[in-house]
């Protein structure tokens, strides 16, 4: 099954990590995602909250906010994505991750409603 | 009232450990309805507590915990007779749980053919152990969900469908025969050692850990139930070795402490004694299995790092056996672990090499730590950095990942 893995970090804690090491932990954790095999990836890393637009559009009217979606404690701060047989993996996988010692990882499965891309190629070819 | 109430709480508790099991058993092993079971058993239990502080506790409270769920059992399985239409029976079964609970001190143990219902091979592998922690027990959903990593919903759901299957796939409660005694055996002893090893990694504030005391209170129990089995016995040697060792597992800081670097005065004797006793117990009849071998390695490492008796060549011996017996290649990593110190890091990375091509390596932490302190042990660091690196990406474990970090260091200084 295909997971994405939110990443939600709690930034005062961040800030307070041994910095360093925080970061040695995530090449190596990288590194770990990298051998692991094929639909493991590394994700991207977001900039702050206080850097988030938030867009609106009711009625016509667009509402521009200057912050994230939801002011909380925890704020999504990137994803990664993995491939694995089910939850019990993917649990693994958020436990070895450093951002869920100084936050939380949210598990979210990947809807599989819609054709793959490569299905949707051959069709065309047909 | 105070002094009464605790009394009554803590004769309670007490009975708890011993009897909530054994109730349990007895009255699932005729219906086959352990949740039902479990359900008159908390009932007893609740009404103990309400009613012991007042009137004080019973000459038997053994029998009168089982006279009270016998009554609810009963209660609940009449009016299920009454939709189902098999009422003769079930009351034929109430009589006879009635007829057991009249004769007091005397409720049969029946906790083994528990255990072998719970680790039956039509019982999904990954939920024995919960179930087996959860009915011979009574732990809570919630204390087993966080000890096997998953959310307390889902843990609760499993455990409500594993024991429906139990009642309606029809598995027996009973002790297997002969022939069929040692797999079924296996399953049952493989379930206690899963909930041993969630209990490795826990150390809580006074070096000690619950689920770890459950697992092996757990191995005593099938020992005394099941005499004459000697992997049950080389189990619980096992487990007594790796106990006799948990304080010595961490450093003041909380790093990890590998077995070669530990303070063998932190290792508690009184267990290893325990375990020596019972490793003895176990190799004097019958053919030597995994838990036996294990525990006999264990024994060889003690006899090493405690009397400096070179005992390499026997561990490598029983590395070898094991490995004919188990073909993991878990085994055959920790094999070339003893290869090493026999041969030499060269001849160790040779003989994991055909490992790297198993798919299951790729995620296999243990594997990565190997193959890191064998090249780092050979000279060879740049290969060392990689696998250690890969390594502690994999690590969940705090003290590992500390471990890990320190000999990453002294390798970027050399």
């Amino acid at each position: 099954m295909r997971y994405m893995m939110l990443i939600h970090h709690d930034e005062a804690a961040l800030a307070n990590a041994p910095q360093k090491q925080l970061w040695a932990d995530y090449a190596a954790f990288n590194e770990a995602l990298a051998k692991a095999g094929e639909g493991m990836a590394a994700g991207e890393r977001l900039q702050p909250p206080s850097a988030a637009t938030t867009i609106r559009v009711a009625d016509g009217r667009t509402d521009i906010l200057d912050g994230p979606y939801a002011d909380t404690k925890e704020q999504l701060a990137g994803y990664f994505m993995i491939d694995v047989a089910g939850i019990d993996e993917a649990i693994a996988w958020a436990r070895r991750c450093a951002s869920s010692r100084y936050g939380s990882i949210e598990i979210r499965p990947l809807a599989e409603t819609y054709p793959r891309p490569d299905l949707r190629l051959r069709t065309g070819d047909d | 009232m105070d002094v009464r109430s605790n009394e009554a709480a803590r004769a309670a508790e007490h009975i708890a450990r011993e009897s909530y099991g054994r109730l349990v058993a007895f009255l699932a092993a005729r219906t086959r309805d352990v949740a039902g079971a479990e359900d008159a058993v908390a009932e007893a239990f609740a009404t103990a507590l309400r009613t012991w502080p007042v009137d004080g506790v019973p000459g038997n409270p053994d029998a009168w915990l089982l006279t009270v769920a016998r009554r609810r059992q009963t209660d609940a399985l009449r009016r299920r007779s009454t939709r189902k239409a098999s009422e003769e029976h079930l009351m034929m079964m109430a009589d006879e749980i009635e007829a057991a609970a009249s004769a007091p001190g005397d409720i049969p143990d029946r906790r083994l053919a528990l255990m072998f219902a719970c680790a039956h091979p039509a019982i999904e592998r990954g939920m024995r152990a919960p179930l087996i922690l959860q009915t011979v027990l009574g732990l809570s959903a919630i204390d087993i969900a966080a000890a096997f990593l998953v959310p307390a919903p889902t843990m609760g759901q499993r455990l409500v469908r594993a024991k429906t299957r139990i009642r309606d796939a029809g598995i027996p409660f009973r002790i297997p025969e002969n022939d069929e005694l040692p797999e079924r055996l296996d399953a049952v002893l493989d379930a206690v050692y899963a909930a041993y090893g969630k209990g490795w990694g826990e150390v809580e504030g006074d070096g000690t850990s619950a689920l770890a005391d459950e697992a092996i209170w757990l191995g005593r129990l099938v020992v005394s139930l099941l005499p004459d089995a000697p992997e049950a016995e080389g189990l619980l040697a096992l487990m007594l070795y790796t106990e006799s060792r948990r304080s010595a597992r961490r450093s003041p800081d909380g790093a990890y402490v590998p077995l070669e670097e530990q303070d063998t005065a932190l290792w508690d004797d009184r267990l290893i004694d325990l375990a020596e006793a019972q490793l003895q117990r176990a190799s004097r009849t019958g053919p030597s299995g995994r838990y036996q071998i294990e525990a006999a390695i264990q024994s060889a490492h003690v006899a090493r790092r405690r009397y400096g008796v070179h005992t390499w060549p026997a561990i490598l011996a029983l590395y070898n056996h094991l490995q004919r017996l188990t073909r993991s290649p878990v085994v055959a990593l920790n094999r070339a672990m003893a290869l090493a110190e026999i041969e030499g890091p060269e001849a160790a990375l040779t003989a994991i090499a055909p490992l790297a091509d198993d798919r299951r390596m790729a995620e296999y932490q243990p594997y990565w730590a190997a193959r890191g302190h064998l090249m780092a042990t050979a000279g060879r660091e740049s290969e060392a950095r990689q696998a250690l690196t890969v390594a502690l990406g994999l690590s969940t474990d705090n003290a590992v990942r500390q471990y890990l970090q320190r000999r990453l260091a002294v390798l970027h200084t050399d």
